[in-house]
């Protein structure tokens, strides 16, 4: 697909960028059950440090579900998700973002409020490889709707909101749930930017999408085939 | 050093802020429901004075229950609900942040509005005084028992009534204790200070309890 790349200013690069230490998430065996029907079985993968997978099958193939159950949100039937070389203390909860269908907003606060509310919400030390609000907002082209409530925001706005709250704090292991919705072809272009940077700082990136993404070598999880 | 609960407990009171609605509904139903009250009871003094108290206590108990079914269910529709469990505080306290928020939102009001319409059911300085001390000692456990139905209802669309009726009975003894601790301060066989530490001791037990059950209805909600 070819995306328009001239008009969008490029964005300086991060100051004090570093990699992350190498970390590695294994999935074995992975088993889940929606509702008392066996959604996903025998599941098994592993990603490393700058490494993406995109999950792609046919709607109900248990794309979500495998997302959800990645960030801890459902409970296993069977298996294991484990991030390896964390540190110890460590819930792997904290170790990721995970962006789904809602946005994770709140209408009547602006969009700067917001983002400094995830912030200091999910963020514990500070880290150099996080944003500050006003840096993640214009990132995703948004700096002035800063002080405009979200309410008045259209839906492929609140994405890039949405995609920002991903930069306010840094977390190696991105799930992204269709990232694309909503999107216009520009917003497309900055996401793949910015997902081509978390993976340049180390970071991992799943992604469930009907959609080409724009990332490279990427490996692709099909669902479906075994259920 | 950053304080993930307090910026949530913040977030939530300018959020209230901003829709404006909760607090001031709460207080008008409030209002309402004690002014209508003689209508139906008859304008005797003495009568008023007597179960003022009760009236007070019950209006005040579904002021705060109409408020309530929204309490988790704005954060599951806009997506927060699942980031909370991504935040390094445990759920159990997110929930007790969100209803420490959602007391200083409507319970405090309606505590607060509580001796302004006493003057209305012709109540003694003494009763109004009661009242409100019950009251401040009593809505807190409301809103927490009130939690729990909030959680475990928090995926139904329309919830409310379904809500209204598993919170109901468990708010028995929270009624109990708080209008008899308000009638004792007028007079009475019982002291006000029995009742009065059995209504407190209600409001500890939910707060150490409930946040835990609406926690785990809110993860089954998750599911």
């Amino acid at each position: 697909m070819a995306l328009p790349m001239t008009d969008i200013p490029h964005p300086p690069s991060r100051p004090h960028a570093e990699r992350a230490s190498a970390l590695r998430l294994r999935v074995e065996d992975l088993a889940i059950a929606r509702g008392g029907r066996r959604v996903l079985a025998g599941l098994g993968f592993t990603l490393a440090s700058g490494e993406a997978l995109i999950v792609t099958g046919r709607n109900g193939a248990g794309k979500s579900t495998l997302l959800r159950a990645l960030a801890g949100l459902l409970p296993r039937l069977s298996g294991h998700i484990v991030i390896e070389g964390a540190a110890e203390a460590e819930e792997p909860a904290t170790l990721l973002h995970y962006l789904a269908h809602a946005d994770g907003l709140k209408a009547p606060l602006t969009a700067r409020e917001n983002l400094e509310f995830w912030a200091q919400f999910l963020g514990e030390e500070p880290d150099r490889r996080s944003l500050s609000p006003a840096e993640a907002l214009e990132r995703v082209g948004l700096a002035h709707l800063s002080e405009t409530p979200v309410a008045m925001l259209s839906a492929g706005q609140k994405r890039r909101i949405a995609l920002a709250r991903l930069l306010v704090v840094f977390r190696p292991l991105w799930l992204l749930d269709e990232p694309t919705s909503a999107l216009d072809a520009a917003s497309r272009v900055r996401l793949a930017r910015l997902m081509t940077e978390h993976r340049a700082l180390g970071g991992m990136i799943i992604a469930a999408t009907h959609e080409p993404l724009g990332l490279e070598d990427a490996r692709e999880l099909a669902l479906g085939a075994t259920s | 050093m950053k304080y993930p609960l307090l910026v949530l407990f913040l977030r939530d009171l300018r959020v209230a802020r901003r829709i404006g609605g909760s607090a001031t509904m709460g207080v008008v139903f409030f209002l309402v429901m004690v002014s209508i009250a003689p209508f139906a009871i008859g304008p005797d003094p003495n009568l008023l004075a007597r179960i003022g108290p009760a009236i007070l206590w019950i209006a005040a108990l579904l002021a705060s229950l109409l408020c309530l079914d929204r309490l988790f269910q704005a954060d599951l529709e806009d997506g927060s609900l699942d980031l909370f469990h991504l935040g390094r505080a445990p759920l159990e306290l997110a929930v007790l942040v969100k209803c420490a928020a959602h007391w200083v939102t409507t319970g405090l009001p309606l505590t607060l509005a509580a001796p302004f319409l006493g003057l209305m059911l012709q109540q003694e300085e003494t009763a109004l005084a009661a009242v409100t001390l019950t009251l401040l000692a009593g809505t807190p456990a409301l809103t927490l028992i009130g939690a729990i139905g909030a959680a475990a209802t928090v995926t139904l669309r329309r919830g409310g009534l379904l809500m209204a009726l598993l919170v109901l009975p468990l708010t028995i003894p929270v009624l109990i204790f708080g209008v008899s601790a308000a009638e004792a301060a007028t007079g009475g066989t019982v002291s006000f200070a029995a009742p009065f530490a059995i209504l407190c001791a209600i409001s500890l037990g939910a707060l150490a309890l409930c946040p835990f059950a609406a926690a785990a209805a809110l993860r089954s909600a998750g599911e």
